[in-house]
C-alpha cells in the first residue's frame, strides 16, 4: 500500500525541499525583535547554546549565548541558519492522507490519528503485537524518546521499537560500556585543552562537531600534541602534529601496534592494570601478534606513523582519546572503539583532570536519546530490558505488569529486513528518514512499499514521509519544550520559543493521543513535557544513566547538569571513574582482546576501490531539514565524489566531471571532487542527499554483530565517468537529489 | 579593561563558513556577507583563510577615493561608502591591498565589512568572531591573547615600500615583527613557509 502515490518530481514540486533562504518578511523587515530566547542548536550533540529571536510569535533571527559555557556564543553555519525553519513554505500544516494517483490530501488531525489507531490495531489484530514496529530518533528530547519508548512496551505492546542512533552511537555506547561498564563520554569538554597529547580517531571535528575545534587548537596553545586517523586529510588532520591516512577499517592496526610499542618501550601503568582492570593478560597475549609492520599492513599506512604515535601517545603525562563514526561505523565498530580504549586504559589515563577520553555523538540528542527506552534492547535510565530487575522497576514506574514488558526487539536494519520479508506489516516512526539514511537504500525502499500500512511523523514531508499512508505534522525542536543531553553528558533545556505552525503538534501530544487512542491513556495523561521528564526522572532511579536529582530549574541555574545525578542535593557527574572506579559491579575497567578482521565486502576485481561516506559542515543527517535552508544548500548544493588526482587520472576523470559510483546494491552519479586530500585507494561520498545522489544507495547492510551499526564507512565501488544524467532525476532541484 | 581587538589566527581556520552565514545576518547589512573566506587551492589542500576588513591607521581605500565617500570612525573603524557620496569607481577596490572592499552593483555603492559596528560601537563582538568554531577569528583583548596563544599578534605590513597599520591583528609565529607581503630580497627575511605536504598519497609513498 505504500508505494510512492505520484511520481517524485510531481511529490518534489508540491512538498520540497523548497529553499528558504531569508527570515520572515525578508531581509529589510526585521528591526528590533519581541523578544529573545536561550536554547540549544537543534543540529548535532554539541547541542550549542543559541538564542532565538522571536517577532510577530515568528523565529526572525538568532543572536549568539555567550554566556552559554560549551560554545560560549560559537556557532557553526548550521546553528547560524538553524532558525529559517519555523516560517518555512514547506511546514507540513495538516495531517495529510495518501491518495493513489493524487497524493496526499489534507485530512483533519483526529481522522488521521484514528486511521492510525484503526489499521495498526487490525495488524496487531491479524498478525501479533510485534507486526508492528515504531521508529524513534536521536533528534528526540529526552521526553519524547522516553514516552515512544513506553509508548511501544506499554500502548502497542510490542518489541520492535529501534531509533535511528543505531546508525551512529551504538559502537561507541557498546564499547564503552564493556570497557567501562557505562555509555557515556567519560569527560567534560573542558578537560580536552588540559590534555598533553590528543588522539582524534575518525572524526572529522572540522565539518562534524566544529565547535569542538576551538577546544583542540586551545590544547594545541598548551602544548598539546595532535594525532588524527582519518582516511582523508580534513581541517583537523592537516595542521596535527602527526596525520595518520588509515585505510577505512584498518584503524585496529594501529591501536594494536600503538600499544605493542607501549608494552614493549614500558609505557603502560602496571601497577593501575593490576589494581583497577581485568582482562590484560588477554590483551598482552594478542598485542604479541601485532608488530608495528603488521599493524602498518593492516592499515595501509607507513610502520614508522604508528610507531610516532606510540612516541607522541605513550610517556605522555595527561591524554585524551576522541573517537567517532569513522571508527564506529564497522562491522567490527565496536571492537575498534575498544581496541581504541585500550589505549587510555593500559596507560591509566582516565579520570582525572586533561584524563580521558570521549566519544562525539553525531545527533542532537545522540547521548540522551539512546538512554531513555527507545533502544531494541532498552529500557530507561539506560536499564537493560532483558535484566528481571530493570524490568520490575520500570514496570513499577509505568503501572503494569512486568510481565507485559516485551522483550528485546529487532534493531534498525533486520527491522527493515523483517518490513522486506513481511514479518513486519506496518510501521509508524517519528524523527527518522530511513529513505535516505538506512544502508542499501534501494532495499530500505523497497521496505517501504511492502508495508500495509505505514505512519509518518515530521515537520517537512521528508523522503521517507512520501511513501506513508498517513503523515502527522509535527513541531520543531523550537516549538516544544523538553530536555537534551549533549555529548559530554550534560543535561540541558531546550525552551519553546514559538507555536507549532497550523495544524502541527507537538510529537509527545501525538503520542498521547495515540496511546488515548490504543486504550492506554491512563498511563500516557501528560499536560507538559515537564511531567514526562518527572516521570522519567523516576523511571532513571537508580540506573545508570539516573536523572533523578535532575530539575529544569537546576539545569537552568547552572547551565545544564551532568548525569549520573541521583539526587538534588548531588551536584552532578562532569566527569567519570574518579578515584578509579568504573561502572562494572567489580569496580573495575574491563580490558577488551581484540583481533582485526576484514570488512563485509572488501574492494576486488569487480568492485576495486573503498567507498567511504560521512558529513559535510553545512549538512545534518538526511538533510531533511538543512536541504531546506537557503544558506546551507549554498553552501552545499550537491555531494561530490572526493578522489585523489592518481585514481582520477587512471580513471580519466577531471574534477567537475560526472562520475558514476557503484557498488553491488546501487549507484549514485555525482560530479567529481579531485583533490590530494584523500588516500588513492578510497573515495568519498557525503551521505545527506537522497535518490540519485544518495551515498547510501551503495553501502552495504552488514552490521556489528554486537551493537548493530550499520557498515557505513566501508564498502567496494567502481567508478565510471559519464555524461550529465537527462532523466527526470536529474532535472529535479539539488536540494532535492537533482542536479538542477 | 583593555581595548577588545579582532585578532586572526589562519592556522586555525577550519572553512566551515560559520563566519560567512554569520555576516549576513548582521542587522547593518542583513542579506549580504561582507567576509571573505578564501579556499587556497582545493585540489592541493583543505586549507582556507577567512579576510575581513584590516581597518588601516590610514586606510588606503579613503586616500584613493575621488568622492570622500569613505570615512573612519574616532576609534579607529573604517566604515562602508557613504551613500551619497559614492560615484561606484572602484577606485578602492583595486587599492585596497587586502582585497576587502568589493562594488556591490545591487545597492550601487561599495560596502565591505565594518567591523560590525551596530555591535561593537555598544560592546558587543563582531558576528564573525563570536560564532566561529575555530576561533580562527576572534574579538578580545591582547593580554588574553598573549595568555592563552602560541604566537604574536602583529599589525604591521610591508607592501614593498609601503608600511601599513592595521587596527586588525593577526597572528604569527613568536617574536615576528612586521609582515612582509612582497619583498622577498627585503633584509629582514621572511620566515621560510614550512613545505606543506598535504598530498596522501606522498605520505604513503613507500608502503
Amino acid at each position: 500500500m505504500a508505494k510512492l502515490p505520484l511520481p517524485l518530481p510531481d511529490l518534489i514540486a508540491q512538498f520540497g525541499p523548497h529553499v528558504n533562504a531569508a527570515p520572515p518578511g525578508g531581509w529589510q523587515s526585521v528591526g528590533e525583535p519581541d523578544r529573545i530566547v536561550k536554547t540549544h542548536c537543534c543540529f548535532c550533540g554539541q547541542q550549542c547554546g543559541i538564542q532565538l529571536k522571536v517577532k510577530d510569535n515568528k523565529v526572525a533571527g538568532f543572536e549568539p549565548w555567550e554566556d552559554f559555557p560549551f560554545n560560549r556564543g560559537k556557532l557553526c553555519p548550521k546553528g547560524v541558519k538553524r532558525y529559517l525553519q519555523n516560517e518555512h513554505p514547506d511546514r507540513l500544516l495538516t495531517a495529510l492522507e495518501r491518495r493513489d494517483d493524487v497524493g496526499f490530501s489534507p485530512v483533519g488531525y483526529d481522522h488521521a490519528l484514528d486511521r492510525t489507531v484503526r489499521e495498526l490495531q487490525r495488524v496487531q489484530l491479524a498478525y501479533g503485537n510485534d507486526a508492528v514496529a515504531v521508529l524513534g530518533g536521536a533528534s528526540f528530547t529526552n521526553e519524547r524518546a522516553y514516552l515512544l519508548g513506553k509508548f511501544a512496551r506499554v500502548a502497542l505492546r510490542t518489541a520492535n521499537i529501534d531509533y535511528n542512533g543505531r546508525l551512529c552511537m551504538v559502537s561507541a555506547g557498546a564499547a564503552s560500556k564493556k570497557v567501562f561498564g557505562v555509555d557515556r563520554s567519560a569527560n567534560p569538554w573542558s578537560d580536552i585543552p588540559k590534555a598533553d597529547v590528543i588522539l582524534i580517531a575518525g572524526s572529522n571535528v572540522a565539518e562534524c562537531s566544529p565547535i569542538t575545534t576551538d577546544y583542540l587548537w586551545s590544547a594545541r596553545e598548551n602544548g598539546a600534541r595532535i594525532i588524527v586517523l582519518d582516511p582523508r586529510m580534513t581541517p583537523i588532520a592537516r595542521t596535527a602534529d602527526l596525520y595518520i591516512p588509515v585505510r577505512s577499517g584498518g584503524d585496529i592496526g594501529v591501536f594494536n601496534s600503538m600499544l605493542y610499542v607501549l608494552i614493549e618501550r614500558g609505557w603502560i601503568n602496571r601497577e593501575f592494570i593490576a589494581n583497577h582492570t581485568t582482562g590484560w593478560d588477554a590483551v598482552e597475549r594478542t598485542i604479541r601478534s601485532y608488530p608495528p609492520e603488521r599493524g602498518a599492513q593492516i592499515a595501509g599506512v607507513p610502520a614508522s606513523m604508528i610507531v610516532r604515535a606510540a612516541e607522541l601517545w605513550g610517556p605522555a603525562r595527561t591524554s585524551f582519546l576522541l573517537h567517532a563514526r569513522g571508527i564506529e561505523h564497522h562491522s567490527k565498530g565496536v571492537d575498534n572503539c575498544s581496541a581504541a580504549l585500550n589505549l587510555v586504559v593500559a596507560t591509566g589515563r582516565i579520570g582525572r583532570e586533561g584524563c580521558g577520553y570521549a566519544m562525539i555523538t553525531g545527533q542532537g540528542n545522540g547521548q540522551g536519546g539512546r538512554e531513555q527506552g527507545q533502544k531494541a534492547d532498552q529500557l530507561p535510565g539506560a536499564r537493560d530490558i532483558e535484566n528481571p530487575d530493570h524490568r520490575r522497576h520500570i514496570a513499577q514506574v509505568w503501572g503494569v505488569d512486568e510481565s507485559t514488558i516485551p522483550r528485546k526487539g529487532l534493531t534498525a536494519v533486520p527491522l527493515f529486513e523483517a518490513i522486506h520479508d513481511g514479518r513486519i506489516k506496518a510501521l509508524i516512526s517519528f524523527c527518522f528518514n530511513p529513505a535516505v539514511s538506512m544502508p542499501d537504500g534501494n532495499f530500505a525502499r523497497e521496505a517501504f512499499e511492502r508495508l500495509e500500512f505505514y505512519a509518518n511523523v515530521d515537520f517537512f514531508m521528508s523522503e521517507s514521509s512520501r511513501y506513508a499512508d498517513i503523515v502527522l505534522p509535527t513541531a520543531l525542536m523550537e516549538e516544544d519544550e523538553g530536555t537534551t543531553t549533549n555529548v559530554e553528558g550534560r543535561v540541558i533545556h531546550h525552551r519553546k520559543v514559538v507555536d507549532p505552525p497550523g495544524e502541527a503538534k507537538e510529537d509527545w501530544k501525538i503520542v498521547c493521543e495515540l496511546a488515548a487512542r490504543l486504550g492506554a491513556g491512563d498511563k500516557f495523561r501528560f499536560t507538559s513535557p515537564r511531567e514526562i521528564f518527572d516521570e522519567l526522572r523516576a523511571a532513571s532511579r537508580g540506573g545508570v544513566a539516573d536523572y533523578y536529582g535532575i530539575t529544569w530549574e537546576r539545569i537552568d541555574r547552572e547551565y545544564g547538569v551532568f548525569w549520573p545525578c541521583p539526587s538534588e542535593d548531588h551536584p552532578g557527574t562532569p566527569r567519570l571513574y574518579e578515584g578509579y572506579r568504573f561502572g562494572h559491579p567489580d569496580g573495575k575497567a574491563h580490558f577488551q582482546s581484540v583481533d582485526w578482521r576484514p570488512a563485509a565486502e572488501e574492494p576486488d576485481t569487480d568492485y576495486p576501490i573503498i567507498l567511504t561516506t560521512g558529513r559535510v559542515v553545512a549538512h545534518y543527517l538526511s538533510g531533511t531539514q538543512t536541504r531546506r535552508i537557503g544558506g546551507l544548500v549554498a553552501q552545499s548544493p550537491e555531494p561530490r565524489c572526493e578522489m585523489h588526482p592518481r585514481l582520477a587520472e587512471s580513471l580519466g576523470v577531471a574534477d567537475g566531471d560526472f562520475v558514476r559510483v557503484e557498488s553491488r546494491r546501487g549507484a549514485v552519479v555525482v560530479r567529481a571532487l579531485v583533490v590530494k586530500t584523500i588516500r588513492p585507494d578510497t573515495v568519498f561520498v557525503p551521505y545527506h542527499w537522497p535518490h540519485d545522489r544518495s551515498a547510501n544507495n551503495m553501502t552495504t547492510r552488514a552490521i556489528d554483530p554486537v551493537s548493530n551499526i550499520p557498515e557505513y564507512k566501508i564498502c567496494a565501488v567502481r567508478v565510471v565517468k559519464v555524461s550529465r544524467p537527462t532523466d527526470a532525476m536529474a532535472e529535479v532541484p539539488q536540494q532535492a537529489g537533482g542536479l538542477a | 579593561m583593555s581595548e577588545l581587538r579582532f585578532v586572526i589566527d589562519y592556522s586555525r581556520c577550519i572553512g566551515c563558513q560559520a563566519c560567512v552565514q554569520a555576516c549576513e545576518e548582521c542587522d547593518t547589512h542583513r542579506g549580504r556577507s561582507m567576509i571573505h573566506l578564501e579556499t587556497i587551492k582545493r585540489t592541493d589542500s583543505v586549507q582556507t583563510a577567512p579576510q575581513v576588513c584590516m581597518h588601516c591607521e590610514d586606510p588606503i581605500c579613503a586616500r584613493v577615493c575621488p568622492a570622500d565617500a569613505i570615512k573612519k570612525t574616532a576609534d579607529g573603524v573604517v566604515q562602508s561608502s557613504l551613500k551619497p557620496r559614492c560615484i561606484g569607481c572602484s577606485n578602492c577596490v583595486l587599492a585596497c591591498p587586502f582585497g576587502v572592499p568589493k562594488y556591490d552593483g545591487y545597492v550601487d555603492q561599495m560596502m565591505k565589512c565594518d567591523m560590525c559596528y551596530d555591535r561593537t560601537s555598544v560592546g558587543k563582538r563582531p558576528m564573525c568572531a563570536t560564532v566561529c568554531p575555530s576561533q580562527a577569528l576572534s574579538f578580545t583583548t591582547l593580554e588574553e591573547i598573549d595568555r592563552t596563544r602560541h604566537g604574536t599578534a602583529v599589525n604591521t605590513w610591508q607592501f614593498g615600500g609601503e608600511v601599513v597599520r592595521t587596527k586588525v591583528f593577526v597572528m604569527l609565529p613568536l617574536n615576528h615583527p612586521a609582515i612582509h607581503v612582497d619583498r622577498p630580497d627585503s633584509r629582514t627575511p621572511t620566515t621560510p613557509a614550512r613545505r606543506s605536504n598535504d598530498d596522501v598519497a606522498a605520505l604513503l609513498e613507500g608502503m
